[in-house]
């Protein structure tokens, strides 16, 4: 008697849900393969694990994994993450979006919360355009790139997210595309594990808008390009991680340190204050 | 079930309306609150930032008001009952967050401390020309509640109303009140905890894989659940079948936005609260609410002073509309003056459930002060003359 093959990241996804809608080539479903593997060595039970997204093609994110999962509205998955993570310090909460939704009309959101460091896993997907709605130009579109909102190609700087997440306070920040699959899953074990604001950036390939449009090839061709132009630098400067038109990619994790969360500064200073007159938090009555 | 004896700050308090809505919020079991410093609403969230670290509630100043109106959602997705406060520019910016919970059947309360508008307008003077914008504000059909206190006593009282109503019905309630009400000190006499009725969050029973989110089992509203309950829920803003998944076609849309508008329509009559006096027989009847309904109800005095039989109704609950309590006045009264600190909005609500059965005149403002009782006066013998 045989049994059917049961891919080990399939009790984390909605198979009702799958096929999934994201195009052949594109980055996001590696990075969920990644996500799923990287759940189970983090060892996190599921029912401590609630993820959030915003809108675009990475907003959709939430709707695949098997989850308590939140598909909100655009560029504000981050603060309901917040209300979520503040109010159920249990568990563990998780953002997974795309650039344009997150650095654009989310960036400040996203600001507030590393400066906060609120207990929260950030994942980006930055595919370097807004891919659901055709290929406009994001704030990490690199310079002279055609989006379809800047056809004579991108005259805009851009974010480097690394960069800006330390800047902010993020005690966890790495950078890898979806070639290192292997790295990935193991900064992403690392994000889960740790107290306070994680970071990390995906840099992906949008076959349909982003390749095809700047005549790029095609996921396969983008992988290449990773495999080739990436620099493998752990503990770089994120001031070194900007990223050019097919430039090369500094990938890695760049930022690992302490700092204490919302939460537990909230307790120290009521505590401090109010001694015993402190009520601390302890969910929903 | 009751009140949190812990929490509730019994006894007789001499506090403005902001005070008495932060309180009234606290006794209704609110522990999570998020908001933004706005005039004249910010006394709400300095009272509980002072008042939720020593209850066991948690209180976040967010970057904006978009951020606040979301952040509290996702607060009651942990389980929490939740408030955001803020006043016009404010609440424009909150209008996304108000269809998101309104699709998502989130319950929570928004406080909006009315002032005069529109944009920046007038950030310390009062006005109540968010009325519309609270019924309309965000794209799509959706319905909500409201309800809109005249006294620092209303203030305590119903926003605990608000809060049991959000609850009820899974929509997010708006507790309209006005610069005028919120800086107004007055006599709060707040119960024993014992005596405060609280809704208890019904969270569903059903094990995993026998519970749909989004599917009505009795009643009108779908069972409430929380992150952690095993279910695996997604909860999208799109428009999403019994499932809570996605569902772009037609049919979906005509059956969820059918049922949120029918599971408050349906208890309009239930929902609507109000206070009515004098108006059988009258030769002219005053509907108002807020600040200006005890402007009107001295008005009234001076008018049946002189003679004037003169009724007053005072709404509560301003959404959903009650056509059928407007038409009841209507059949009982010779006409109405519809008195409101804006241009003219709920007589647009008055005149369409009167039909032409009486003559419906405004008595508006542009806001920034009050109307003056002798100018409701005066209205009131033009009128009935």
């Amino acid at each position: 008697m045989t049994t059917k093959p049961v891919n080990p990241v399939e009790p984390l996804l909605r198979m009702d849900r799958i096929p999934h809608i994201w195009c052949p080539g594109c980055g996001i479903g590696t990075s969920v393969n990644c996500f799923a593997r990287a759940i189970e060595k983090a060892d996190i039970p599921h029912d401590k694990l609630h993820v959030v997204s915003g809108i675009g093609c990475t907003g959709r994110v939430a709707g695949y994994v098997n989850l308590d999962s939140f598909h909100t509205t655009h560029g504000r998955a981050i603060p309901f993450a917040t209300g979520l993570a503040l109010a159920r310090p249990e568990a563990k909460v998780v953002v997974y979006s795309g650039d344009g939704d997150m650095f654009a009309i989310g960036g400040n959101h996203f600001i507030h919360a590393a400066r906060r460091n609120v207990d929260l896993t950030v994942i980006c997907v930055n595919n370097l355009t807004y891919g659901m709605t055709g290929g406009q130009v994001t704030p990490t579109t690199p310079l002279s790139a055609k989006a379809s909102t800047m056809p004579y190609g991108n005259f805009e700087d851009t974010f480097n997210l690394p960069n800006l997440a330390e800047a902010c306070g993020a005690v966890f920040v790495a950078r890898w595309t979806v070639f290192h699959v292997r790295q990935l899953v193991r900064s992403m074990t690392k994000a889960l594990q740790r107290k306070g604001f994680t970071f990390i950036e995906i840099i992906a390939p949008c076959p349909t808008l982003y390749q095809r449009r700047n005549k790029l090839g095609d996921g396969a061709a983008t992988l290449k390009y990773y495999k080739e132009k990436s620099i493998i630098k752990n503990g770089a400067s994120t001031a070194e991680a900007g990223l050019g038109f097919q430039s090369e990619i500094v990938v890695g994790e760049f930022v690992e340190r302490e700092r204490p969360t919302f939460t537990e500064n909230y307790a120290a200073r009521m505590k401090e204050v109010l001694g015993a007159s402190f009520v601390p938090y302890e969910g929903p009555k | 079930m009751k009140a949190d004896p812990s929490a509730v700050a019994t006894g007789v308090h001499f506090i403005d309306g902001d005070e008495a809505c932060a309180e009234g919020a606290i006794a209704a079991g609110c522990r999570f609150v998020a908001g933004y410093p706005i005039t004249p609403s910010t006394e709400v969230v300095e009272h509980i930032a002072r008042r939720f670290p020593k209850i066991g509630g948690m209180f976040i100043q967010m970057e904006d008001e978009i951020a606040s109106s979301i952040c509290i959602q996702g607060a009651v997705w942990a389980g929490c009952k939740s408030m955001t406060v803020t006043s016009g520019p404010g609440f424009s910016l909150m209008m996304e967050h108000v269809g998101l919970a309104a699709i998502t059947e989130t319950p929570c309360v928004f406080v909006n401390v009315q002032r005069g508008g529109p944009s920046t307008g007038l950030p310390t003077l009062p006005g109540q020309a968010d009325v519309m914008q609270a019924r309309w504000g965000s794209h799509g059909d959706y319905e909500i509640i409201a309800l809109a206190p005249s006294t620092p006593q209303e203030c305590f009282d119903h926003i605990i109303t608000a809060f049991n109503l959000a609850e009820k019905y899974r929509v997010p309630v708006f507790f309209m009140m006005d610069e005028c009400v919120g800086h107004m000190l007055g006599k709060v006499r707040i119960p024993a905890a014992d005596r405060i009725e609280i809704a208890e969050r019904k969270f569903t029973t059903r094990k995993p894989g026998e519970y749909l989110p989004f599917k009505v089992y009795e009643g009108d509203q779908p069972e409430m659940v929380k992150a952690g309950m095993g279910h695996n829920i997604h909860v999208t803003g799109l428009t999403h079948d019994e499932r809570g998944y996605p569902a772009m076609n037609a049919e979906a849309q005509d059956r969820l936005i059918t049922r949120l508008c029918r599971k408050i329509l349906d208890h309009t009559d239930e929902i609507a609260m109000y206070e009515e006096d004098g108006i059988d027989g009258s030769d002219v009847t005053i509907v108002s609410y807020g600040i200006t309904s005890r402007v009107a109800a001295r008005a009234v005095e001076l008018a049946r002073a002189q003679g004037i039989k003169v009724g007053l109704l005072r709404l509560i609950t301003l959404w959903p509309f009650s056509d059928r309590l407007i038409q009841d006045v209507a059949s009982k009264t010779k006409s109405l003056i519809v008195a409101e600190m804006n241009m003219g909005q709920m007589v647009l609500e008055v005149e369409r459930a009167v039909h032409g059965k009486v003559p419906v005149h405004l008595m508006g403002s542009a806001g920034g002060a009050i109307i003056e009782p002798e100018a409701i006066l005066a209205r009131i013998k033009e009128v009935a003359s």
